[in-house]
């Protein structure tokens, strides 16, 4: 049902080979959002006043996946889709998003999206959501995801948010509210090269007692690529959170992380660990001291640090 | 046989030379276990390092088989069969201790049992990430691993036993030994310690950049014990020998 071409992005961003045979799905082709399936406990749904999808999980579903790809092939093709996804009560699924666009003109293309989670009492959400972009470097390829959450008691919700590359331009912004005993892993790893621009803005709000947060944030950036981390984190209650924000800096690069971490309440322990450097000449003599040449070296060690 | 001929290191530091090292003549036997040894800041370390490719000699030459290889990059000495355990190891964000040993096997290996052979256990070790989660033991343990993984022709070892706990440290002895009789590699240990000193067949002391003297495990070990009482134990100075 799939081109070869829509084959090779869902195979990139979502790890799939095809339209699959059963289960819950929704794959958007060019703004054409028809390719949609429910399962038994994941409903899948057109909004009606917006475009996007409304996703009910029932409660007490276990161990399903649903695959919700975005593929854009064509040139000038811009849009704006809202998803809403309410997790029930008790659930355990996982979620695998991800946009690929193949922009094969000079017109700019572009998927913005605006994600917005309620994950109900003890549920338990993974989240992923892989960006990859190509064509000829004119057509200019934008992606602008929002992704809005709110966690509720005893939930866990673990997000991985990759920027694989060929993105010209992006601007994520994580709003999280986390409640009683609730917990958000948030795990972002991101290349840049060329003169793409990369901002990342996530924002934790840590509301409940006992909530944790911990947010990973892995980056990479070459060429005359300039990035931008605003990650905060805010503790309201007693609760824990750990911000680890790496940057390897390349060739005429550029990186900012601004770090925040503001606590509200005296039992709030928030951690925030930021580092900016290139990569250690160590580490390059190590892995050419086994045999690699310095350029193999080199994808090595960036392979490792963003998978 | 690896062969050092008139080796020199010279650095410039405020405009004045300073001689790391001076007319350095050595050869390594094929298969032969040395033990380089000598105070501190007295050019062992750089040495390893010339002989790897990490520093280039100010003049002199490095002859592998009878192979001039003086020009020849780190990667180029890699695959000619040298390697390098280095002194303190850099950490890998993302990279798994698996990943590493499967760069260095140039055949197949069997990771578990090089990881046993450091005294690390495969199963919980395979899957970590080499990188500050790992104290400075376990590190220097899976670099030896990477060197031991490989088929080599020389191997040089910078202070093995630096970081080591002492009981992982008698199981390494034995990896030595194990490595020195299954495999035809030349062994070139820099160390201060007697256990280590005791495995090697020809022991070399370089002071001050010159090579002071070539001699035997007896020897040197009856010279530091006259030195300094209880010099090489396990122990240190904190055995009743070195509070004499």
């Amino acid at each position: 049902m799939l081109s070869n071409l829509e084959k090779e992005l869902i195979k990139l961003i979502a790890g799939m080979d095809d339209v699959p045979k059963g289960g819950a799905f929704s794959i958007r082709r060019d703004g054409d959002g028809s390719l949609r399936s429910s399962s038994a406990n994941i409903i899948v749904e057109g909004r009606e006043d917006k475009r996007g999808i409304n996703v009910k999980i029932k409660p007490g579903t276990k161990n399903e996946t649903l695959y919700i790809p975005v593929l854009i092939t064509k040139e000038g093709h811009n849009e704006l889709v809202y998803n809403h996804f309410e997790i029930g009560e008790d659930s355990d699924v996982t979620i695998i998003a991800g946009c690929g666009i193949h922009n094969p003109g000079t017109e700019k293309s572009q998927h913005d999206g605006i994600h917005e989670f309620h994950l109900q009492k003890n549920s338990k959400l993974k989240y992923v959501e892989k960006h990859f972009a190509q064509g000829p470097a004119e057509g200019k390829k934008i992606f602008n995801p929002k992704t809005i959450m709110t966690v509720e008691e005893g939930g866990t919700a673990e997000l991985e948010l990759v920027q694989i590359k060929g993105v010209d331009k992006t601007k994520r912004d994580t709003q999280v509210i986390l409640k009683d005993g609730a917990k958000v892993i948030n795990v972002e790893r991101m290349l840049t090269d060329y003169d793409q621009e990369a901002e990342s803005v996530i924002d934790v709000e840590m509301r409940g007692k006992d909530s944790t947060c911990q947010i990973i944030s892995r980056s990479v950036a070459r060429g005359n690529s300039r990035q931008y981390f605003d990650l905060n984190m805010s503790g309201y209650n007693e609760c824990r959170g750990h911000i680890q924000c790496d940057s390897i800096i390349m060739d005429s690069a550029q990186v900012v992380a601004v770090p925040k971490v503001s606590a509200f309440h005296v039992d709030a322990q928030l951690i925030h660990e930021a580092a900016i450097g290139k990569i250690a000449s160590d580490q390059l003599i190590k892995l050419k001291s086994l045999g690699l040449t310095e350029e193999e070296a080199e994808a090595k060690i960036l392979a490792g640090f963003l998978k | 046989m690896l062969e050092i001929k008139d080796l020199r290191f010279t650095v410039q530091k405020d405009g004045q030379d300073f001689h790391i090292l001076k007319k350095i003549n050595l050869s390594f036997e094929d298969n032969k276990f040395y033990v380089i040894t000598g105070p501190n800041g007295g050019g062992k370390s750089t040495l390893a390092k010339i002989i790897m490719g990490i520093e280039q000699p100010s003049s002199g030459q490095i002859i592998l088989n009878g192979e001039d290889i003086t020009e020849k990059d780190i990667t180029e000495r890699a695959k000619m069969g040298i390697g390098y355990a280095f002194q303190t190891p850099p950490r890998f964000k993302g990279v798994k201790v698996q990943d590493l040993l499967e760069i260095s096997a140039n055949k197949t290996i069997n990771p578990c049992e090089i990881l046993h052979d450091v005294g690390l256990c495969a199963q919980d070790y395979l899957e970590r990430e080499i990188d500050g989660s790992l104290s400075g033991g376990e590190l220097k343990r899976i670099e030896i691993a990477t060197i031991i993984a490989r088929d080599l022709k020389v191997a040089v070892f910078d202070e093995p036993e630096a970081g080591i706990d002492l009981w992982s440290f008698q199981k390494l002895s034995e990896t030595f030994k194990k490595l020195h009789e299954k495999y035809k590699t030349t062994i070139i240990i820099i160390s201060h310690q007697e256990r280590i000193i005791n495995l090697s067949e020809e022991v070399i002391v370089i002071a001050e950049g010159n090579i002071k003297e070539i001699t035997t495990k007896e020897e040197i070990l009856k010279d530091f014990e006259k030195q300094s009482p209880g010099f090489g134990c396990d122990f240190n100075e904190n055995c009743e020998k070195g509070t004499v």
